[in-house]
């Protein structure tokens, strides 16, 4: 079963890298979002620190609102969605496993790209530090819980729109405690409580949701 | 080995696809489907595939409901869809190793070879699906089948986008994979392209 499970993540892995504009222009997406912000609003350096946790977390959700379609819809139209029903495993198995491979692709892409574009907001080191591991632990929860839309709005029209409507709202959980985290290390609180949460979201995420996915997929193959 | 199905029907609306369908397949058999478009060949091999479910009816797999066990029915059978569910970014070989892994078995790079030069594909390291035309990814998708090595084969239209030269390979592929002891279900809309196997027409009524 293990095998099973890493090969379908090895499966996605050779995708990724074989159409790297997927992951390029979510990336890209993520940059010129967080960056439009410090163009809009022209406030003092004080208020920048205010608003910085809260606009990298919302760009970072966006930006994996927009990885999203791809997850389900290239293997349902070219069929292999099928051959993966008619696998060795339950479905809900090659689900986990594409999770796992669009958190590893996605998620901690965007983990590692953050910290980065957030010196522009001037933020400190230890908040640095803080965005990285929010996002590390905190995407999983946004790649199982977004996956759930993306089975559900799967072969739709104006699915996309559908989708962001149906997966945007069940973010604000992870949204909250992501921009929490942050801002309490800017405050230089502990940041612990909120990251563990994050955690906790994530790995219930991530074991709960695949069995829902397949349920959902089964139905629109039907 | 044996499939059966028994009092298979099913219902699109008002239309009546088909009813109290009956047939039984014993090792070594195959069946024709054919029919009209909209005539529900396709309904019916998905019913068969466990992809969906009959409305009424029941399908038996050496005489057990496939639904009592699904995963065990699922692992006898190798499918070819309408759509060839092959990966373009992937090279052909790439395809039917990851065809072979995923569907639970081992993969052997020399057979695999083998049935891609069989089916006249070309193969490399640079040859990626999206260069292939339509039919050449048929044939990939038609090597899958040789490779997975499995009893009972379910095929939509496997002719469709193939040359004569393809579509004779098909039906020499069918009947050594019967000749093995296997089954065959194949669908496909010309009545007489596949002259040893039973018929079955469906056609629909109001």
């Amino acid at each position: 079963m293990l095998r099973f499970i890493e090969t379908v993540i090895r499966r996605e892995f050779l995708l990724a890298f074989r159409r790297p504009a997927d992951l390029i222009s979510v990336l890209f997406f993520f940059i010129i979002a967080s960056s439009l912000f410090p163009l809009g609003v022209w406030p003092r350096v004080d208020t920048w620190l205010q608003l910085a946790p809260g606009v990298l977390w919302v760009s970072a959700l966006l930006a994996t609102l927009l990885s999203l379609p791809h997850l389900f819809a290239d293997d349902y139209r070219d069929g292999t969605l099928e051959q993966l029903v008619l696998g060795a495993y339950p479905l809900a198995f090659a689900v986990f496993g594409k999770l796992v491979a669009h958190w590893l692709v996605f998620g901690v892409s965007l983990a590692l790209l953050a910290p980065v574009f957030a010196f522009q907001f001037d933020l400190p080191g230890h908040a640095l530090w803080t965005l990285f591991l929010s996002l590390f632990v905190g995407t999983p929860a946004l790649s199982s819980l977004g996956a759930i839309g993306a089975a559900l709005t799967l072969g739709l029209r104006g699915g996309r729109v559908v989708l962001s409507l149906l997966v945007l709202p069940l973010y604000i959980p992870v949204l909250i405690f992501g921009a929490a985290a942050v801002e309490a290390a800017l405050a230089g609180i502990d940041a612990n409580a909120g990251i563990s949460f994050l955690a906790a979201l994530s790995l219930a995420g991530m074991f709960f949701t695949p069995p829902l996915i397949a349920a959902a997929l089964h139905i629109t193959m039907e | 080995m044996k499939l059966s199905v028994v009092n298979l029907s099913c219902r699109r609306g008002e239309t009546r696809l088909f009813d109290a369908l009956a047939f039984d397949l014993d090792a070594g058999e195959s069946l024709h489907v054919c029919g009209a478009n909209g005539s529900g060949k396709t309904t019916l091999l998905r019913f068969l595939c466990a992809l969906s479910f009959p409305d009424e009816g029941e399908i038996f797999w050496n005489d057990q409901a496939i639904g009592h066990a699904l995963c065990d029915y699922r692992s006898q059978l190798a499918t070819l869809g309408h759509r060839d569910a092959i990966k373009e970014e992937l090279t052909p070989i790439e395809n039917l190793k990851l065809a072979a892994l995923l569907s639970g078995g081992g993969f052997d790079l020399e057979s695999a070879l083998g049935a891609l030069k069989r089916l006249g594909v070309p193969d490399g390291d640079d040859i990626f699906c999206r260069r292939l035309s339509q039919g050449q990814k048929r044939r990939v998708a038609l090597a899958r089948l040789l490779l997975l090595d499995r009893p009972l084969w379910i095929l939509d239209e496997p002719c469709a986008a193939l040359d004569p030269t393809a579509t004779r390979e098909v039906a020499s592929m069918i009947d050594a994979h019967l000749s093995g002891g296997g089954i065959a279900v194949v669908a496909s809309p010309s009545a007489d392209a596949f002259p040893k196997a039973r018929k079955l027409r469906l056609s629909a009524s109001c």
